[in-house]
């Protein structure tokens, strides 16, 4: 019964966890329950990506109605890995923030921010799940809503958080937008909503109607993903949430409109749509870009938070690169970087809101002779930041060699030489700004106060997810064939769902 | 004798070899209150890692290749350790010249008294440790991962005096030499991989198809492992060297003129031989614009070296003016320009430590390190200036002193490959070196004492004296060995 329910259940618990965890008391019981469900998710995911991955995808009719009456909830292997990816992060930041958000939270604010924190979660895992075109922009907007509480939340500790937040809403809700018009427009065409059907009737139309929706779907969701130049949003909204909300946001929500990309691209629209080309072109150019301007801006910012936000920016340039390779071991690169890339940024963040617990600040100042004074916190922060630069032996090397590799054999409009030259000018792009946080780490004398001990409820976190940096980086192997497995799925069968249709 | 270094076998030797001086870090760092016990600490390890390099370098002598698999990340794509007779050559140099640097260092350190000791011998520690890992890399990723190990673990040691001006040298020490790994030696790595699949290194070379149909391909990629391996300080990214000085003299000594440098060198003369094929090199174009890129860092070096009045800064120019003879063999790809480059190598190292642990000497008791300043110094410190009189004419290659045979061979190699302009180029050079290394020790014996004072022999303590005498008996000894250290390298130029 319980294995039945599979694909529904990580979905379904933090959306009823979330009001039971808004009548809690404004204290450490709001977490506690806000990470056993989280914890419950995550098991229930990895049961899942077990399931997936042997038997293959597995589907559920919501309530009992069959296609295309009902809604249905289908996951194969790239959303279980997703699925169990953002499963993970909650996992692992929900803890972090009991502690975190006493410092940063609004006491009385305590229990509805784990609420909300719930419901974002239960968003994105929709968002995965769900075999529903339309339920897509439902979980979406459930997670963006909630997420800008989040951010707005940060305001007890910097006002800006209110701006970052309205600007993230204006922008977030211009992308729901464009996504729901081009729903809109593909209903009209093919008068379904279900991805399956969509992509059996959308087989052999191409007319300016299609080509529309096309274009609106995948702008509303390069506007989520944070693509160059719609990543306007992301700056301000990563620095200026709370920490364990920014050590989440950045390890999930753009991770998981990548996911949604790839499902309209490969699954919805698929390679018989013969406009689907133009995207990988913009992809491969708008990618290409990111990766390097967002990089450079990284380097001459003074705000650590700000820092890494921009090199999220730059981070996701890899990701559209590897989906405009339109491979196999394109496709799987950019998989491959959503788990590693989700990884490290999180050791960063929430290394960064340790110092941000201890110290207050988020400024490069504060971090002079942190070597000395938080060796541990320096340690983890700096196994990130090797990763964010791809040295051997962390995960961010193998994201970098999978995504070379098939640049290597793919046939591209650029030459391949010319990616591999502007990844590696982007690596070292990402050596001047983590170099220049680590110098201030180990060169400087410290001033100031003397820092607040971190909780080892922070501390622990923060060490396990760099220890997984490192170990993705040693046993690549299991992570890289189940991303080419997914993407094999995703792609050689035109759509991801073992071609029932 | 020979039977006390076959105890091991050679795969654990291989391990213990680098296992060491991971272990004497920790213990180092536990020792930090009793600076006896940290030393010998540090001496015992370089002894173990001393004798299983011995034994290591003796086994692959006799044919055997030990192989260790670390980890294999992806297929294809693994950390893997091989040894062949160039690494186990440059692991025995590696490790033995450690110990002579570690006794070295305590009389500096303590004689000069210098802060953050414990720190210096920790990071020596990894350094070393990441070191023989380069000699001992079975494929290029392993190679580029020990050699930014080694960047990163000399760092702290070069910015030791933790003043402006260290900063100032370290950012341009890891700007230079992290910049070139990543942004060139890198994508040489990935480039390789993607044209062969493996990153393997086999004798004859893996990029054999490559050079046949894609020569250009071929080209650039030689430029890009030439000028990646920046510890070579092949020009014009040899500032590294000279902002290094600002390290104490026995970082200088060993690092700067043995381990990393040698690194470099090291890495240059095995990708040619391992991974591009030296067959392969004698026939691409990009080969020569190497060849004549060293031949002008050998004369621009050199002739930088004459103007400087820092002792220590000059010998850094004349370290890179002597790398790229190495590279010269490596680029010549004859069978005595290989032949040449391994034992400028071994003898390069033995010389300009010397010459180092000299000068080091010289600031311990004196604390004068301008040449200027050194005028008559020859009368007070004897033995230290003999030493060096012995290192430098090692250094130009005089006879009896091991230097000679490199410059020898590679004038032979030159010959050989028919290129006159080489060879006048090494002859100028020698001509050079005797005027820049040799003019300070004339006048510190023959230049009267400053203030007509008696002279008064007033030498460094013995831990810094006797190292140099050690190495300058090195390369006179080594002058008489130096054919079975070319017979051992017999199996890298077969068929050449």
């Amino acid at each position: 019964m319980l294995l039945d329910d599979l694909p529904v259940l990580p979905v379904i618990l933090p959306l009823v966890a979330a009001p039971v965890c808004l009548l809690l008391p404004n204290n450490r019981l709001a977490g506690s329950f806000a990470t056993l469900v989280a914890w419950i998710a995550l098991v229930l995911s990895a049961m899942l990506l077990h399931t997936v991955a042997v038997v293959g995808p597995v589907e559920y009719a919501l309530g009992g109605w069959a296609s295309p009456l009902g809604i249905i909830y289908r996951v194969d292997l790239a959303g279980a890995i997703v699925m169990t990816l953002v499963a993970l992060m909650a996992s692992v930041t929900f803890p972090y923030a009991i502690e975190s958000a006493r410092e940063e939270i609004v006491p009385s604010q305590t229990s509805a921010f784990f609420a909300m924190f719930l419901i974002v979660f239960a968003g994105l895992m929709g968002v995965v799940a769900t075999g529903d075109a339309f339920n897509v922009f439902v979980f979406l907007e459930i997670s963006s809503l909630s997420t800008y509480t989040l951010v707005a939340m940060g305001a007890k500790r910097d006002r800006r958080a209110l701006t970052a937040a309205f600007t993230y809403l204006v922008l977030g809700t211009i992308g729901a937008t464009f996504f729901v018009i081009g729903l809109g427009l593909l209903y009209q065409v093919t008068g379904t909503l279900n991805m399956i059907d969509l992509h059996d009737r959308l087989a052999g139309v191409d007319n300016k109607v299609v080509r529309a929706g096309y274009a609106f779907i995948l702008t509303g969701l390069g506007l989520k993903l944070a693509m160059f130049p719609l990543h306007r949003w992301l700056p301000a909204a990563y620095t200026y949430a709370p920490s364990p909300v920014t050590a989440f946001l950045a390890s999930t929500s753009t991770k998981v409109a990548i996911y949604a990309m790839l499902r309209f691209l490969f699954t919805v629209f698929g390679f018989n749509f013969g406009f689907i080309d133009v995207a990988f072109t913009f992809f491969l150019i708008l990618g290409l870009i990111g990766m390097f301007y967002a990089s450079l801006i990284a380097i001459f910012r003074e705000d650590v938070k700000m820092i890494l936000a921009y090199s999220s920016v730059a981070q996701i340039g890899y990701m559209l690169l590897g989906i405009s390779f339109a491979t196999v071991d394109g496709v799987a690169a950019a998989l491959v970087h959503v788990v590693n890339h989700a990884v490290m940024k999180t050791t960063l963040f929430l290394a960064v809101g340790a110092v941000f617990y201890a110290l207050g600040s988020h400024r490069l100042s504060a971090y002079r002779g942190l070597g000395k004074r938080m060796p541990v916190t320096t340690a983890v922060f700096l196994i990130g930041g090797l990763s964010l630069i791809g040295v051997p032996l962390t995960g961010g090397f193998i994201s970098k060699w999978v995504l070379v590799a098939a640049a290597f054999n793919s046939v591209l409009a650029v030459p391949s030489l010319v990616i591999v030259l502007m990844i590696v000018a982007s690596s070292l792009l990402a050596v001047a700004y983590i170099g220049r946080i680590a110098w201030t780490m180990l060169l400087e004398e410290p001033v100031g106060r003397q820092p607040k001990p971190v909780p080892m409820m922070m501390v622990v976190p923060m060490v396990l997810m760099a220890a997984l940096t490192i170990y993705l980086g040693i046993d690549a192997a299991t992570l890289v064939s189940l991303c080419r497995q997914a993407a094999e799925t995703l792609l050689s069968t035109g759509l991801g769902f073992g071609g029932t249709s | 004798m020979a039977g006390l270094f076959q105890l091991l076998p050679l795969e654990t030797a291989v391990v213990v070899s680098m296992a060491a001086p991971l272990v004497a870090f920790f213990v180092v760092a536990l020792l930090d209150r009793s600076p006896n016990l940290r030393e010998a600490a540090s001496i015992t390890a370089g002894l173990v890692t001393f004798y299983c390099a011995v034994t290591i370098f003796i086994g692959v002598g006799d044919g055997a290749r030990p192989e260790i698999d670390i980890v294999e990340m992806l297929p294809g794509l693994s950390l893997k350790l091989a040894v062949e007779p160039l690494g186990a050559l440059f692991g025995l140099i590696a490790s033995g010249l450690w110990v002579v640097n570690t006794c070295y260092s305590i009389g500096y350190m303590r004689g000069h008294h210098e802060g953050g000791q414990t720190r210096f011998y920790m990071a020596f520690c990894v350094a070393i440790s990441a070191a023989l890992g380069i000699a001992y890399a079975g494929n290029l990723l392993t190679f580029f991962l020990f050699y930014e190990a080694l960047t990163l673990s000399t760092f702290p040691l070069v910015t030791h005096e933790r003043d402006e001006a260290a900063r100032a040298g370290g950012r341009v020490y890891l700007g230079i030499l992290m910049g070139t790994s990543i942004g060139l030696l890198l994508p040489a790595v990935v480039w390789v991989y993607g044209l062969t699949g493996t990153t393997d290194f086999a004798l004859g070379g893996i990029l054999g198809q490559v050079s046949a149909n894609m020569p250009l391909v071929f080209s650039i990629i030689v430029c890009l492992f030439a000028w990646g391996t920046a510890k070579a300080a092949l020009m014009p990214f040899h500032p590294w060297l000279p902002n290094a000085m600002v390290a104490p003299t026995p970082v200088s000594a060993f690092l700067h003129a043995v381990a990393v440098v040698k690194a470099g060198v090291f890495g240059v003369l095995k990708i040619s031989i391992y991974t591009l094929g030296a067959v392969e090199l004698s026939q691409s174009a990009a080969a020569d614009i190497i060849t004549y890129v060293a031949a002008a860092s050998i004369l621009i070096a050199s002739a930088i070296a004459m103007t400087q009045d820092n002792l220590k800064a000059r010998l850094a120019y004349s370290t890179v003016s002597q790398l790229s003879y190495v590279t010269l063999g490596a680029m010549i790809a004859s069978r005595y320009g290989i032949l040449g480059g391994g034992a400028q190598i071994a003898a390069h190292a033995l010389g300009k430590m010397t010459l180092f642990m000299c000068a080091g000497a010289i600031a311990v008791a004196h604390h004068k390190k301008y040449i200027s300043e050194m005028r008559g110094l020859g009368r007070v410190m004897p033995y230290t200036f003999t030493a060096y009189i012995i290192g430098a004419c090692s250094i130009i290659g005089l006879p009896p002193f091991a230097g000679t045979w490199p410059k020898f061979l590679l004038m032979l190699g030159s010959i050989e490959t028919g290129d006159a302009i080489l060879v006048g180029v090494l002859i100028l050079s020698s001509l050079m070196n005797i005027v820049y290394l040799l003019t300070p020790a004339v006048r510190a014996f023959m230049d009267p004492v400053p203030g007509n004072q008696a002279a008064e022999i007033k030498e460094a303590p013995a831990f810094c004296l006797f190292p140099p005498w050690f190495t300058a008996i090195g390369c006179l000894v080594l002058f008489f060995y130096m054919g079975d250290i070319i017979r051992y390298l017999e199996p890298l130029v077969e068929g050449l």
